[in-house]
C-alpha cells in the first residue's frame, strides 16, 4: 500500500490478531483488514458498513452484496469489485447472475426493482448526484422509500471504501484469499 | 438500519473533530474539498473525484512537503467520507422530497 503504516505500522494487539487471521485461513491478510485494524478510533468504518450491509432490511445479503459490488465497479475499484463479487455470488450460489450484472445490467438476470436501484446507485456513485425522476423510476418499479433509504446507505459505505482502497492502493489477494474473505464476510459481517 | 443515521453522524464527528495528527482545519478542507494548497489539493481533489487516478507521486509529493503517514491518512479518510457523505445526503434529500416525507436528521 502507498502508506507505510498500514502495511506495519499497527499496535501489537491488531498484528497479534491479523497473526491469527493468517494462521487459521491460511491466507495472507487482505489489505481491507489491515485498513480495519489500522487506528480503528479515527476512521473506524465497519460499524456504519456492517450496518448497512448485515443490519435489517427488505434488501438481501445478496443483493446488498451486489450493489456494494455494482458501486465498485462504478468507482473503478478492482479490489472492491472482486472482494463483493465474490461474497454476492458466494450468498447467492450463482456466479453468472453477479458477473452478468456487472457486465450488462441491462439484460442481467436480476429482478426489476434490484435492477432500478442498481441504475440509480450507478448514477449516484459517477455523477455525485441523483434528481427526482431517478428516485421516481424507482418508486414506479415497486422499490419502497425505505428499501432505497438502504441501498442509499450502502452507496454511502462503498463510496467511502472505495476511495479509500484506490487512493491507498489495495492489491487484489489471490483468489484464495478473496473467497476466505467473502466466506468470513458471510459468517462475521464488517464489525 | 435503524441506526444508519446515528453511526454516520459519529463517523463524520470522528474524523473531523476525534483525536488525530493533522489540524483539524485541515482536516475540514479535505472533507470540503475546498481551501486547499498544493500539493495536497491535487491528492484530495483526485479521492474525493477520481481515486482510482492517485498516485505514487502524488503521495509522495504531500509527504514531502512535511505531513507524516498518519496525517495523510487522516486527510484522505475525511476526502472519502466527504465526497460519500455530500452524495448521501444529497440523495435522501431528493428521495424525501419525491416521498413528500420529512427528512430525518
Amino acid at each position: 500500500m502507498r502508506l507505510e503504516i498500514l502495511d506495519h505500522g499497527h499496535r501489537m494487539h491488531a498484528k497479534a490478531i491479523m497473526a491469527l487471521i493468517r494462521l487459521f485461513s491460511g491466507h495472507a491478510v487482505v489489505d481491507a483488514v489491515k485498513l480495519a485494524f489500522y487506528r480503528p478510533d479515527f476512521y473506524g468504518g465497519g460499524p456504519l458498513t456492517h450496518e448497512a450491509m448485515r443490519g435489517e432490511s427488505d434488501w438481501s445479503i445478496g443483493d446488498r452484496e451486489l450493489m456494494a459490488a455494482y458501486v465498485s465497479k462504478a468507482n473503478e475499484c478492482p479490489f472492491c469489485v472482486s472482494a463483493h463479487s465474490a461474497t454476492s455470488s458466494a450468498w447467492y450460489g450463482d456466479e453468472t447472475k453477479v458477473a452478468g450484472t456487472l457486465t450488462d445490467l441491462d439484460t442481467a438476470p436480476i429482478g426489476e426493482p434490484l435492477r432500478a436501484t442498481l441504475r440509480m446507485l450507478g448514477k449516484l456513485t459517477q455523477q455525485n448526484s441523483v434528481d427526482a425522476d431517478d428516485i421516481r423510476a424507482l418508486l414506479d418499479a415497486s422499490v419502497s422509500p425505505q428499501q432505497i433509504k438502504d441501498a442509499l446507505a450502502v452507496a454511502l459505505a462503498f463510496n467511502i471504501t472505495d476511495r479509500l482502497a484506490n487512493a491507498f492502493g489495495f492489491t487484489v489477494a489471490s483468489p484464495g484469499a478473496m473467497n476466505a474473505g467473502a466466506r468470513h464476510l458471510l459468517k462475521r459481517g464488517y464489525r | 438500519m435503524v441506526e444508519i443515521a446515528r453511526l454516520h453522524r459519529e463517523l463524520v464527528a470522528r474524523v473531523l473533530q476525534g483525536n488525530g495528527k493533522a489540524a483539524p482545519e485541515l482536516r475540514r478542507a479535505a472533507f470540503d474539498n475546498a481551501c486547499l494548497s498544493e500539493p495536497i489539493r491535487t491528492l484530495i481533489e483526485k479521492v474525493a473525484n477520481h481515486a482510482g487516478r492517485v498516485t505514487d507521486e502524488d503521495v509522495a509529493a504531500v509527504r514531502a512537503a512535511g505531513l507524516s503517514e498518519d496525517q495523510i491518512f487522516e486527510i484522505v479518510i475525511c476526502a472519502a467520507v466527504g465526497q460519500a457523505s455530500r452524495d448521501y445526503t444529497g440523495a435522501l434529500a431528493v428521495l424525501a422530497g419525491a416521498t413528500d416525507e420529512k427528512l430525518q436528521p
